[in-house]
C-alpha cells in the first residue's frame, strides 16, 4: 500500500494553485508552453520573465523547489543532446572557456535547454498540484473526446500495476543470476519486456471482459 | 418446483482453435442455493462461467437465467441477473475511486443520481468497505480489493453471484472475512474454487466438472468424504483435513 492517496508526482497541499479549477490550469499550461516555444531564442530578457512567472506560481503552490528539481531529472536526455549541439553543429566558431564551438549550435542549445526546462518545470507544477483524476476531469470539461480521456484514465490506473509486474519479473530474473543492467543479458531483458507486453495485452482483454460483464458493451453512445 | 435461477442444458463449446472445452454440461441451481463448482485445471470451469453471462455463446445446448435464455437480444438483462466476480480484482477495478468502480455496473444499467448512490453505498456496506468509498482501488490491500470487486457486482443487484476463485491469494483472516460476507448475503451463489475446505464451509452442494462434463453433483460433505471420487477427478483435500471431523452443512 502506498502512503495513502495521490500519485508520486503529486504534492499534497491546499494552496490557491491546488484549488484552481483543473481545466483552467490545463489551459494556462498549454498556453504558456505555446508562447514559450514560439518566442525567438535570442529574446533573452523575455525568458527571464517566463522563468520568474513559473517561479511565482511554484512559490504560490507551496511545493518545495527541491521536490520539483529532483523530478527535473527526466529532462537529462535532452540536456545531453543540448550540450552536444555546439560541438557538432556547423557555422562560425566562437571561443567559450578555451573551447572552439559553433556559434549557431550554442544558440540552438540555449534555446532547447531553456524552453525544455521551462516546459518541464511548468508541467511538473501542474502534476504536483493536480490529482490525476482531476487532470482527466479538466480534459473532459475541455471537451476532449471521451474515448481518449478513458484511455488516459486506464493508463494512469494500470501504470502502477504494470511497473509492479515488471519489478517482480526483474527480481525473478536477478534471483536466477541474471543482471538486467549488463548488455550480455539484454536479450533476456528484451524477452521480459515482450512478455510484459503480452501480459498487459491479456490483462486489457480481461479488464474488458469484466467491463462487459457489468453491461458495458450494451451501452449505446 | 420453481424456475431455476440457473438452468444449463447440454451445453457444449469448442474454442475457435478447435479445442473443445465443454461436452454437454447439465446444471440447475435454485434460488438461495450456494453451490461450489470444483474441478482440476483445464476442466472447463472458466469456460462454463463465461457462458453464464453470455461472454461466450453456446456451440450446442442452452443456458437460461430465471427462465430467460442467454441470447444476444437479452444480454443487458442477463448481465444484470448474473454477477461475475473475476479472480484478479485488478481486472475488475479500473477506476480512480472505489465509488466510480462500484457505480460502473449500475450506471451501465441506466441508473443515475440518488438511486445510483444508494446502490453504491448499499453494496459497499454489505462488504464492509463503506469507509473506503473515495479511495483509489489500487491503494487498497488485496483482500479489500477482492471485497470491492464483490461490491461492484452486488451493486447491480444480481440474482446469482458467480465467484471465480474467491479465496485465492487471500490471507487466512481476509479469507474468513470474505466467507462471513458471502454467508451474510441473501443471494444465490455459484463459487468456482480449488479451496475444498472453503467449499465445505460455505456451500451445502458441490458440482464436480471434469473433462467438460459434470462428473458429480451432490451434498458437499458426501463428495468430500468420498476419497475415491476425489482422486478420480484430480481433487485433493489439504494435508490433515478430514471432513468427517467437521461434519456437513445442512442443505
Amino acid at each position: 500500500m502506498g502512503a495513502g492517496h495521490g500519485h508520486r508526482l503529486h504534492f499534497h497541499g491546499h494552496s490557491p494553485v491546488h484549488r484552481a479549477q483543473p481545466h483552467h490550469k490545463l489551459i494556462a499550461l498549454v498556453g504558456f508552453m505555446l508562447v514559450v516555444v514560439a518566442t525567438p531564442r535570442d529574446f533573452y530578457p523575455v525568458f527571464a520573465v517566463y522563468a520568474a512567472m513559473v517561479l511565482v506560481v511554484i512559490r504560490l503552490s507551496t511545493v518545495p523547489l527541491g521536490y520539483l528539481a529532483k523530478r527535473l531529472v527526466i529532462e537529462v536526455p535532452f540536456v545531453v543532446f543540448a550540450v552536444l549541439m555546439p560541438f557538432v553543429a556547423h557555422g562560425p566558431q566562437v571561443e567559450v572557456l578555451g573551447l572552439n564551438v559553433s556559434g549557431p549550435g550554442l544558440l540552438a542549445a540555449w534555446g532547447l535547454l531553456v524552453k525544455g526546462t521551462l516546459g518541464v518545470l511548468a508541467s511538473l507544477t501542474l502534476a504536483a498540484t493536480t490529482e490525476p483524476a482531476d487532470v482527466l476531469l479538466g480534459l473532459r470539461r475541455l471537451r476532449m473526446p471521451e474515448l481518449i480521456v478513458q484511455i488516459m484514465g486506464f493508463m494512469i490506473r494500470y501504470l502502477d500495476v504494470v511497473t509492479d509486474e515488471l519489478r517482480r519479473m526483474l527480481i525473478a530474473m536477478r534471483s536466477r543470476g541474471c543482471d538486467p543492467r549488463s548488455p550480455r543479458h539484454w536479450p533476456a531483458l528484451a524477452r521480459t519486456l515482450g512478455a510484459l507486453f503480452i501480459r498487459s495485452y491479456e490483462r486489457g482483454e480481461r479488464v474488458h471482459l469484466a467491463m462487459i460483464s457489468r453491461g458495458y458493451a450494451t451501452r449505446s453512445r | 418446483m420453481s424456475t431455476p435461477v440457473l438452468d444449463v442444458r447440454g451445453l457444449a463449446y469448442a474454442y475457435p482453435d478447435g479445442h473443445q472445452a465443454l461436452f454437454g454440461v447439465d446444471l440447475h441451481v435454485h434460488r438461495g442455493e450456494r453451490v461450489a463448482l470444483l474441478g482440476p485445471n483445464g476442466a472447463g470451469k472458466t469456460t462454463l462461467v463465461l457462458h453464464l453471462n453470455g461472454i461466450l455463446s453456446a456451440g450446442a445446448g442452452t443456458v437460461r437465467v430465471s427462465g430467460l435464455p442467454v441470447e444476444k437480444a437479452h444480454l443487458a438483462e442477463i448481465r444484470r441477473r448474473v454477477g461475475v466476480v473475476f479472480q484478479d480484482p485488478d481486472d475488475q477495478l479500473f477506476s480512480a475511486t472505489v465509488r466510480h468502480d462500484v457505480a460502473f455496473g449500475p450506471a451501465n444499467l441506466g441508473l443515475r443520481g440518488a438511486e445510483l448512490d444508494r446502490r453504491v453505498m448499499n453494496a459497499l456496506e454489505k462488504v464492509g468497505m463503506l469507509d473506503f468509498v473515495d479511495r483509489p482501488p489500487h491503494h487498497l490491500s488485496f483482500g479489500q480489493r477482492r471485497r470491492v470487486a464483490v461490491a461492484t457486482v452486488l451493486a447491480m443487484e444480481p440474482e446469482i453471484l458467480v465467484l471465480d476463485e474467491p479465496s485465492s491469494n487471500l490471507d487466512p483472516t481476509a479469507r474468513r472475512e470474505l466467507a462471513d460476507i458471502l454467508r451474510s448475503l441473501d443471494v444465490t451463489v455459484l463459487m468456482v474454487t480449488h479451496d475444498l475446505p472453503y467449499a465445505l464451509e460455505l456451500c451445502p452442494r458441490t458440482v464436480v466438472l471434469h473433462d467438460g462434463v459434470v462428473a458429480a453433483d451432490g451434498p458437499t460433505y458426501d463428495i468430500m468424504s468420498d476419497a475415491a471420487l476425489l482422486r478420480r477427478h484430480r481433487l485433493e483435500l489439504p494435508f490433515g483435513f478430514d471432513p468427517r471431523q467437521i461434519g456437513g452443512l445442512t442443505a
